[in-house]
């Protein structure tokens, strides 16, 4: 057994990748509005192959989709590795405890605890809240059951589950001193790994990072930094008028907008990649997490153009090799045909 | 309420009468226990719901922590957060949810720079809420310990580490 493989928590692919030091790469998927387990499949496939894990979203923006655990099963049922989102605005403490459970023993091996967008974000705004918990009370109930092997009751687990614990962190928004503080809060409760919000404004984000390394959290966290594109001045316009906690400054809506229709998708594309390049650099940075929503091709371009695959050890990534490729779309499609 | 307001913007002072009230239901505790907590309870509590209503728009969730909260009511937060506040902000510093009202823990955060004595408790965990005192007097459950007891996995984070 080796150093690394001795000190993991969790036997997670992204554990390993972060552990080792190398620069990861997460997704986020697009959770589709079907039955149909091939639309998973569909969706993950332009993504697993730059990616190191997929993130599974817990109806964003409090719009339902496929669940999150659901995705997360059957990504895991065709060797992907996914990351489950669990909100706490739709589940109370027994039903998030009952899915941490069953997701770990459908081989899930990353959970990202979130607070959740509220209702009101979404196209059910009459629905009720639940917000038993809050993301950092989720994040230690997680970690009571992986390290101590027993519920928030005291009750015993035959079985633990072997749990990468993630959470968010929103450095754009105010009250910005208390962002680095709230991070330290949230590895106390037990995050191993974070993932930002979108990071549109490189400024803002270096000094938040100032102040993470100045408090030595970057040390005791693996953070990944949240990115994506934007299509179009108009998509940028709605996203961070209309999606709660998005802050997108104006001379990157300028610099849309004074880009031809045609080529604005272009543009954006190169923002995002301009951003990961410059965010690669800071210390403390250990990965960025891609948020490509309805644009989700454009990723594997994206990261293969901020050069971020060549400095990947092919070896241990979980690139599938052209059998295991074609495998998984067989399986995809059987999926689909048996249903 | 500018009258609120006018309170809120002195947190200092805040949190020196909550230190105070605290001394004082504890010098008062043996005569509580001797009327008995339960009648206690109804004698206490419209005047702490009217008091705490009026002065931190209290929601009575029975386990005050006000003053680890900058002296304002986590349970206003729409979200119901304890620990610090969502991702949602809005740029102008107002609330996801509610647009009109400043982020509950954007202003828990600057009053709690004021304040010398608690202000450093923004920073502590605090363990999930026990749904079952909400509408009882937090004093009350402050002098029996209940407002205190965390469920029996919530384990500190010395004895986490000591397994991990
Ligand atoms: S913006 Fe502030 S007050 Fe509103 S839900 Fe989030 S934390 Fe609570």
């Amino acid at each position: 057994m080796t150093d690394t493989q001795r000190r993991m928590k969790s036997g997670s692919r992204l554990e390993r990748v972060l552990r080792s030091g190398r620069f990861a790469v997460t997704a986020e998927l697009n959770p589709p509005d079907s039955a149909d387990p091939g639309a998973v499949y569909d969706a993950a496939l332009v993504l697993a192959e730059v990616a190191d894990a997929i993130n599974a979203t817990d109806a964003s923006g409090a719009n339902v989709h496929m669940s999150s655990v659901a995705i997360c099963a059957l990504l895991t049922r065709a060797g992907y590795e996914p990351v489950l989102q669990i909100a706490c605005r739709d589940r109370n403490r027994i039903a998030i405890q009952g899915d941490l459970l069953g997701a770990a023993a459908m081989g899930v091996r990353n959970v990202l605890c979130l607070t959740g967008d509220d209702v009101t974000a979404g196209d059910q705004p009459q629905a009720k809240r639940a917000f038993d918990f809050d993301s950092i009370q989720l994040l230690r109930t997680a970690r009571i059951m992986r390290d101590k092997g027993m519920f928030l009751s005291g009750r015993r687990l035959d079985v633990r589950p072997k749990l990468f614990l993630g959470a968010a962190s929103n450095p754009f928004v105010q009250p910005y001193d208390w962002r680095p503080k709230r991070l330290a809060k949230k590895i106390e409760a037990g995050a191993d790994f974070i993932q930002t919000q979108y990071c549109f404004d490189v400024p803002r984000f270096q000094k938040f990072m100032q102040q993470v390394r100045d408090m030595g959290l970057h040390k005791r966290v693996y953070i990944l930094v949240g990115v994506g594109p934007l299509r179009s001045d108009r998509a940028a316009e709605f996203i961070r008028t209309k999606v709660p906690g998005v802050e997108i400054p104006d001379e990157i809506v300028e610099r849309l907008r004074k880009t031809p229709t045609e080529k604005k998708q272009e543009e954006g594309k190169r923002i995002c990649i301009e951003i990961i390049q410059q965010v690669r650099e800071i210390e403390g940075v250990a990965g960025v997490h891609v948020m490509a929503y309805r644009q989700e091709e454009l990723v594997a371009d994206i990261i293969e153009e901020a050069r971020l695959l060549p400095r990947r050890k092919r070896q241990d990534v979980p690139r599938k090799t052209e059998g295991e490729q074609e495998m998984l779309e067989q399986r995809a499609s059987t999926a689909r045909t048996e249903q | 309420m500018s009258v609120r307001n006018w309170i809120h913007n002195r947190p200092h002072a805040l949190e020196i009468v909550y230190q105070f009230t605290e001394w004082v239901f504890y010098r008062l505790d043996p005569l509580f226990a001797r009327i008995g907590y339960d009648r206690t309870d109804r004698l206490i509590r419209p005047a702490e719901e009217l008091g705490k209503k009026l002065t931190f728009d209290c929601r009575m969730c029975g386990q005050c922590i006000l003053h680890s909260t900058g002296m304002t009511c986590p349970m206003t937060c729409p979200k119901n957060l304890r620990n610090g506040p969502c991702g949602g902000v809005r740029s102008n510093g107002h609330c996801e949810v509610k647009p009109e009202m400043k982020c509950v823990w954007g202003e828990a955060y600057e009053r709690s720079l004021d304040m010398s004595v608690y202000g450093h408790e923004m920073t502590m965990l605090q363990p999930p809420v026990n749904r079952r005192l909400e509408g009882t007097s937090a004093w009350v459950n402050m002098l029996t310990g209940v407002d205190k007891e965390v469920p029996e996995g919530w384990v500190s984070v010395e004895e986490l580490s000591a397994t991990a």
